[in-house]
């Protein structure tokens, strides 16, 4: 649907709530359109507002956030996942899958094949019609990426997304997430705690430092997708995991410094 | 033994009980009426009672929709506003603990219609558990929610009708739930102070008329359509919230 590109740039940006609490202090990143990026850092440092910046629900006080999907005024082009699946408890998953597009006035009878159709390849088909309460966690959450995917977004921002996921459940979503990422002009921006689904999952990781928050250290992951279970075996994610251990007590030493 | 069962062999129990020690006590009925005997006033008197039970019901019922009206519009006045609120809120805080007995005379002096008068009697009992339930309600959405909201650009309106309105729904329910129970209170309260004067009266007023001529059986027979009715009326919005809290129950939540 975009035609914004899903490049996300932050130079040296700066965040002071208005608690005087100063979250981020010189933060300064990229992720190219289509790439796949994790944030990684101790809590507290800043990780949500950083997705909060880029998804435009809070200002930066000093540098810049540009991304072109933002400013797109056509499209919703920009999706967030929280933590949590936020679902409306009292609609259906259809209804709740069809609220981005209804918010920008698509009927139910124009959105229905989209709808169906996504709904099938998250693994919903048959709850279209149920309500979340009757939803595990793992399809609860499922619906929710449908909801941010509906709108064919440039840019997914996704807030820790699988921290409330046993952990069989979530490697299964971490699987299907990069298939429906992979079939997909996306760009992901992917906040979390663990450095294991860090790895995993993306191209590039960026670790951050205690509040304020700054970016201190890079991992790449050069692994092709798609990735599979025996990805977890292979020396580039074991290398990667070492490294990435490594900078996040690189990153709590120097916080403690 | 069956839960459901219970309450009805408790109360089957108590007026076998009052049965039979009134009768073996030998009370006189103008002290206190036999069940039995209370049952066959009712019948006899039925046609009567029926016209005043109507009213009162009328009393209640319009009470209950002007409370639901005005509650849920001054709500959304001061969802909108904090300041709206701050401002008014302790109003109607007074209006709420005052005892309705107080003002009642008061108001039947400024409002020379009766029915009027007994409306904005009930309806002062009536409102503020819809008004404070459903500002509650309004501001009961996800935050996470209202953010989804603003991410998508949703108009004032749109959030309004798709988030605001359906998360203060059980709250409304369950203020609709105590306001069912207040209107009834205050209806009959009201028509006990307006006396038995009026055209139309209403099961308070046969209560009065019934004990200025000792005829005790009448009153039990009044009261137990009163008892009836506040029963009925909050078995029907329990199963209402019932029915509408169990689609809108929260993920996770009891
Ligand atoms: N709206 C706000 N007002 C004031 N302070 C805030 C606000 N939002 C976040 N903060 C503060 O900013 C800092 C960074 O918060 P943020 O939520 O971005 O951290 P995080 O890295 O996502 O943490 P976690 O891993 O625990 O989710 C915290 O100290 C937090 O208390
Ligand atoms: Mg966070």
């Amino acid at each position: 649907m975009g035609t914004a590109s899903g490049s996300i740039t932050l130079q040296e940006v700066d965040k002071r709530f208005g608690t005087g609490v100063l979250a981020l202090e010189g933060a300064s990143l990229e992720v190219a359109q289509g790439e796949f990026v994790a944030l990684l850092g101790p809590s507290g440092c800043g990780k949500s507002t950083v997705l909060r910046l880029v998804a435009g629900l809070e200002a930066a006080t000093g540098g810049t956030v540009d991304a072109p999907a933002l400013r797109d005024p056509a499209e919703a082009a920009t999706a967030f996942v929280f933590q949590e699946p936020t679902l409306m408890p009292w609609a259906s998953v259809f209804d709740n899958v069809w609220l981005p597009l209804r918010l920008a006035g698509v009927s139910r009878e124009q959105a229905l094949p989209r709808i169906r159709a996504l709904l099938a390849s998250v693994g919903l088909a048959q709850f279209t019609a149920a309500h979340p309460a009757q939803l595990s966690g793992g399809m609860r959450m499922r619906a929710s990426i449908a909801r941010a995917l509906v709108t064919e977004p440039r840019v997914l921002l996704m807030d820790e997304p699988f921290a409330a996921l046993d952990e069989i459940t979530r490697s299964r979503i971490n699987l299907d997430l990069l298939a429906w990422w992979q079939a997909r002009s996306l760009s992901v921006l992917f906040v979390t705690h663990s450095l294991y689904e860090a790895a995993f999952l993306s191209q590039r990781v960026l670790v951050m430092s205690a509040r304020p928050g700054r970016l201190v250290a890079e991992v790449r992951i050069d692994a092709p997708y798609p990735r599979t279970r025996e990805f977890r075996l292979s020396p580039v994610y074991q290398q990667a995991c070492r490294d990435l251990s490594r900078a996040l007590d690189a990153a709590h030493v120097e916080s403690l410094a | 033994m069956n839960r459901r069962l219970l309450p009805w062999l408790t109360l089957g129990t108590l007026l076998a009980l009052w049965e039979v020690l009134v009768r073996l006590a030998q009370i006189p009925a103008y002290t206190l009426p036999t069940p039995s005997l209370i049952a066959l006033t009712l019948w006899q008197n039925l046609p009567s009672l029926a016209v005043s039970w109507w009213f009162t019901l009328k009393i209640t019922f319009g009470a209950l929709l002007l409370a639901c009206a005005g509650g849920v519009l001054i709500a959304a006045v001061f969802a909108l506003s904090r300041r709206v609120e701050a401002a008014f809120l302790p109003i109607a805080v007074m209006l709420q603990v005052t005892p309705l007995v107080a003002i009642a005379p008061l108001i039947l002096i400024y409002i020379e219609n009766t029915t009027a008068a007994l409306l904005l009697c009930a309806w002062v009992v009536a409102f503020f558990p819809i008004l404070s339930n459903t500002v509650l309600g309004l501001r009961a959405a996800d935050p996470n929610l209202h953010e989804l909201f603003r991410l998508y650009r949703a108009t004032p309106l749109q959030r309004l009708r798709l988030l605001l309105v359906p998360s203060a729904v059980p709250y409304f329910v369950a203020g609709l739930k105590i306001s069912g129970g207040l209107s009834l209170i205050g209806a009959v309260t009201a028509e006990m102070v307006a006396g038995v004067a009026g055209r139309e009266t209403g099961l308070a007023s046969r209560i009065l008329e019934a004990s200025f001529r000792t005829e005790t059986p009448k009153m039990f027979a009044a009261l137990t359509l009163l008892v009836l009715t506040g029963v009925l009326i909050f078995w029907l919005f329990d199963l209402l919230a019932r029915r509408l809290l169990g689609r809108w129950q929260l993920p996770g939540h009891k």
